[in-house]
C-alpha cells in the first residue's frame, strides 16, 4: 500500500501568489506545519502503508529537500520526490511513474492532491472498498456541496445503494449533483490500464493532426476529465462520501480558512500544538498555534485562528486574529493584525493596522465551500485577505486594508484595496 | 439680529456699547482693543475683520484703509471682492437697536449694508488666529490654532511629560495610562480615561470619555461619555456624539456617529451612522 501526493509545480498555484514566490505552495504552512505535512501525517497513520511519493514538476530546491529529510525522520516512512519532466496533468504523472508506484508489489495506492485540507479518512476508504466494491475497485472521496458551488468542482452521481459512480463531470455549467470530488483517491494497479487507453487515444489524435502544436502532449492526462468520466457507469468506480471537514486551498484566503479547520482538529489529534493560557504568557482566545521559538509579549492577545511561525516577535499590546504570521516576522507594539497573512521576515510598525476581509463560506450553510473569488470585480479589487509578501516593511501608525503587497516592498503610507507592486 | 430687539431693554439700559459674538468662532477675542477702536470713531457699530484665503465662504468687507470705515458689505460674493471677511465679533452702540425689528433678521444681509451706506460701520483688523468652527473638520483646525497661541502666551497651561508630543491640553482630572503617545494638538477633557498604549493625534476628547488600550486616533472628536474599545483605529474627522460605544478592533474612517449609538462594525469609508 502506497500513497502518491500530487504537488504540482511553479506554473500551477498562481492564485497563491505572492506567497508562492518564496516557497512552493505545498510547503506553505497551514496551522503551523507545511500544507503537505498534514497529508503525510495521515498517510503515516495507515497501517501497512509502506511508502509516500511526492510527485510534481518543481525543480529540486532546498526547501523541498530539507522538508523531505525532516519528514522522513519524523514519520519514519520512506518519502521520495518524483519530478515530472513537464506538467503532465493529474493522471499523466502517475502514469509516467507507474513502475515506481507499483514497485515492491503494491496492491493499492492512494492519490492525494496537495492543495486540499481534509480529515483524510484513508482507513475508512479502505474499509469501504472491502464492503462495497472488490479488490479491483477504485474509490473517490466525495463530500457534499451546495447546489450553486458544486458547479465549481467535479460532480459525482452515485447509485444510492451501491455507491457506484454512474456519472462524473468536471465543473459542469448546469447542476448535476451536490456530491463533489475531494481530490483524494484509492486506486489499484488496474487504473494504469485505463490511463494507458487515454494515452493511446491522445497519441492517435495527435498523429492525425498534422501541425504539431508544441503545447499539446499525449502524456498530459487529466484523471478527472479523461479517466473518471469514462469510468463512470462501468462498475469499477465508487464514491466514499464523507462529512468530515474538507476544503480546497487555492488562494491565500483559503489558507486561513484551512488553518482554522486543522487547528480545530488539533484539539483531538495534536493538543500539544495548541497554545494555552498561562500566567506570564499572552492571552489566547480559541485555537492558536505558536512556534516554540517565537517570542510573544505577555500583553498580546492572540486568536482565534492564529498561527505564529518560527522566530516571530510579537510586541506589547498586539492583537492578532484570523491570521497567519510567517517565520521571522516582527509585529511591533500595539499593532492590530486581522484576516492577514504576514510574510516571512516582514515588519509591522507600531500602532499599524493591517486588515483583510475574510472570504469564508456562509456559516449557516453546512455544505458551503470557500469561494474562489476573482481578483477583480466591476473594475475594483475584491475585498479579500491582506497579504504581505516576504520582507515587507509597514511603517508605524498606518492602515493597510484589503491589499496585497509584493515582496521586499517598504511602504511609506496607508493603502486600501490596492495591489502594491 | 432679531434677538437683539428682544433684549432691547436690557441692552439699552445703561447707554453703553455692547458686544455681539457669533458663538461658532474662535480667536483671541481682542475685546479691549475693539472697545477702544469703537469709541474712537464714534460710529454706530464696529466689526472685526480677518484675512482669509477663501473669502467667498463668508461675508466680505470692503473698507477705507486709513479710517476703517466700511464702504460695502457683500455676503458670500461670487466674484473676488476682498480677502477680508467678517469675523463674527461686533460691538454696537445702543442706537443700532432702532434699526432692528422684532422679526427674524439677518444682521449681515439686512442691517450691515444699510449701516455701511450711512457710513456708520467700521472694521478693525484682527491680529492672530481666527477660525469658523462650525464644521468638525474646521473645529479641529481651530483647535490646533488655539493650542498654538496658547503655547506662545501661556505655555505653562499645556501638558508635558513622557509620551507628550507638541501642544496638548489635559484636564487635571483626566487619567492617561502607560506607554501612551499623546499629541500633537490634542485636548483631553475632565474625567477622561486614556488606557495604556494609546496614540492620539489632532483630536478633541470630551468629558467623561474612555479610550481603551492600544487604540489609535487621529483627527477625531470623541463625544462626552463615549467608550472607544481596544485596538480601535479612528481617523479622518470621525465624530462620535454623546455616549457612543465603539467595539474593540474596529476601523472608523470619517464616521459621523449620532449619540447613544453602538458601533459593532468597521466603517471603512466616510459616512453618517444614525
Amino acid at each position: 500500500l502506497k500513497a502518491v501526493i500530487l504537488i504540482g509545480g511553479p506554473q500551477k498555484g498562481t492564485r497563491f501568489r505572492p506567497l508562492s514566490f518564496e516557497v512552493p505552495k505545498p510547503l506553505f504552512p497551514v496551522a503551523g506545519v507545511p500544507m503537505v505535512q498534514h497529508h503525510i501525517e495521515a498517510c503515516a497513520k495507515v497501517p501497512g502503508l509502506k511508502e509516500i511519493l511526492l510527485m510534481g514538476f518543481y525543480q529540486p530546491n532546498e526547501a523541498l529537500s530539507r522538508f523531505l529529510v525532516s519528514a522522513q525522520q519524523e514519520f519514519k516512512i520512506p518519502i521520495r520526490y518524483l519530478q515530472e519532466y513537464a506538467a503532465l496533468g493529474t493522471g499523466g504523472g502517475i502514469y509516467h511513474f507507474r513502475d515506481q508506484i507499483l514497485s515492491g508489489g503494491a496492491e493499492a495506492f492512494f492519490v492525494l492532491n496537495a492543495d486540499v485540507c481534509s480529515e483524510f479518512p484513508l482507513q475508512e476508504m479502505l474499509e469501504f472498498r472491502q464492503q462495497h466494491g472488490d479488490v479491483h475497485s477504485f474509490v473517490i472521496l466525495g463530500t457534499t456541496a451546495n447546489r450553486t458551488q458544486a458547479l465549481n468542482y467535479g460532480c459525482i452521481v452515485a447509485n444510492a445503494d451501491t455507491q457506484e459512480v454512474q456519472h462524473y463531470v468536471e465543473k459542469p455549467s448546469t447542476f448535476v449533483s451536490e456530491i463533489i470530488n475531494c481530490g483524494i483517491y484509492l486506486f489499484t494497479p488496474a487504473i494504469f490500464q485505463h490511463i494507458g487507453e487515454v494515452f493511446q487515444r491522445n497519441q492517435q489524435e495527435l498523429a492525425l493532426e498534422e501541425s504539431s502544436n508544441g503545447w499539446q502532449r499525449a502524456e498530459v492526462i487529466r484523471l478527472e476529465q479523461d479517466v473518471f468520466t469514462a469510468l463512470a457507469g462501468s462498475g469499477k468506480l465508487y464514491v466514499y462520501k464523507t462529512d468530515g471537514f474538507w476544503s480546497q486551498i487555492k488562494s491565500a484566503g483559503s489558507a486561513i480558512y484551512a488553518s482554522r479547520l486543522y487547528l480545530n482538529q488539533y484539539s483531538k489529534s495534536h493538543p500539544e500544538r495548541l497554545a494555552q493560557n498561562k500566567p506570564g504568557g499572552p492571552v489566547i482566545r480559541g485555537n492558536v498555534y505558536i512556534h516554540p521559538t517565537a517570542s510573544v509579549d505577555s500583553t498580546a492577545v492572540l486568536g482565534p485562528n492564529v498561527s505564529i511561525g518560527e522566530g516571530v516577535t510579537v510586541g506589547a499590546g498586539v492583537r492578532v486574529r484570523e491570521s497567519i504570521v510567517l517565520h521571522g516576522a516582527s509585529l511591533h507594539d500595539h499593532t492590530c493584525v486581522l484576516n492577514t497573512i504576514v510574510g516571512w521576515d516582514s515588519t509591522i510598525g507600531r500602532w499599524a493596522r493591517v486588515e483583510g476581509t475574510p472570504s469564508d463560506p456562509n456559516p449557516n450553510d453546512p455544505y458551503a465551500k470557500i469561494d474562489s473569488e476573482t481578483l477583480f470585480r466591476d473594475g475594483r479589487l475584491t475585498p479579500s485577505i491582506t497579504i504581505l509578501g516576504c520582507s515587507v516593511t509597514i511603517p508605524a501608525e498606518v492602515v493597510i486594508l484589503n491589499s496585497i503587497v509584493l515582496p521586499h516592498k517598504e511602504l511609506s503610507r496607508s493603502y486600501k484595496n490596492q495591489i502594491i507592486l | 439680529a432679531g434677538p437683539l430687539a428682544l433684549a432691547r431693554d436690557l441692552l439699552a439700559e445703561d447707554g453703553e456699547p455692547f458686544f455681539v459674538l457669533n458663538s461658532d468662532v474662535i480667536c483671541e477675542f481682542p475685546f479691549a482693543a475693539l472697545a477702544r477702536f469703537h469709541r474712537q470713531h464714534g460710529g454706530e457699530g464696529s466689526l472685526v475683520v480677518t484675512r482669509v484665503e477663501e473669502p467667498a465662504k463668508y461675508g466680505v468687507v470692503v473698507c477705507e484703509a486709513d479710517t476703517g470705515r466700511i464702504c460695502r458689505f457683500v455676503e458670500k460674493p461670487r466674484v473676488f471682492v476682498s480677502n477680508k471677511i467678517n469675523a463674527g465679533l461686533y460691538i454696537f452702540s445702543p442706537g443700532i437697536l432702532q434699526r432692528i425689528q422684532l422679526r427674524p433678521t439677518s444682521i449681515e444681509k439686512e442691517i450691515f449694508p444699510a449701516m455701511a451706506q450711512d457710513g456708520q460701520l467700521y472694521a478693525m483688523e484682527l491680529q492672530g488666529f481666527w477660525m469658523d468652527i462650525g464644521q468638525p473638520k474646521d473645529f479641529l483646525t481651530g483647535m490646533c490654532m488655539y493650542l498654538q497661541a496658547l503655547r506662545a502666551q501661556h505655555p505653562e497651561k499645556l501638558h508635558s511629560g513622557p509620551g507628550v508630543v507638541g501642544n496638548v491640553l489635559v484636564d487635571p482630572s483626566a487619567k492617561i495610562g502607560a506607554n501612551c503617545v499623546i499629541g500633537p494638538n490634542v485636548t483631553i477633557g475632565a474625567g477622561v480615561v486614556v488606557e495604556d498604549g494609546v496614540r492620539i493625534k489632532r483630536c478633541t476628547v470630551l468629558e467623561g470619555a474612555r479610550i481603551r488600550s492600544h487604540s489609535w486616533l487621529e483627527s477625531c472628536i470623541v463625544g462626552w461619555s463615549c467608550s472607544v474599545g481596544q485596538w480601535v483605529r479612528m481617523e479622518n474627522v470621525t465624530v462620535l456624539g454623546e455616549d457612543v460605544i465603539v467595539n474593540d478592533e474596529l476601523y472608523l474612517n470619517g464616521a459621523n456617529v449620532l449619540p447613544h449609538k453602538s458601533i459593532a462594525e468597521s466603517v471603512p469609508e466616510p459616512r453618517i451612522i444614525m
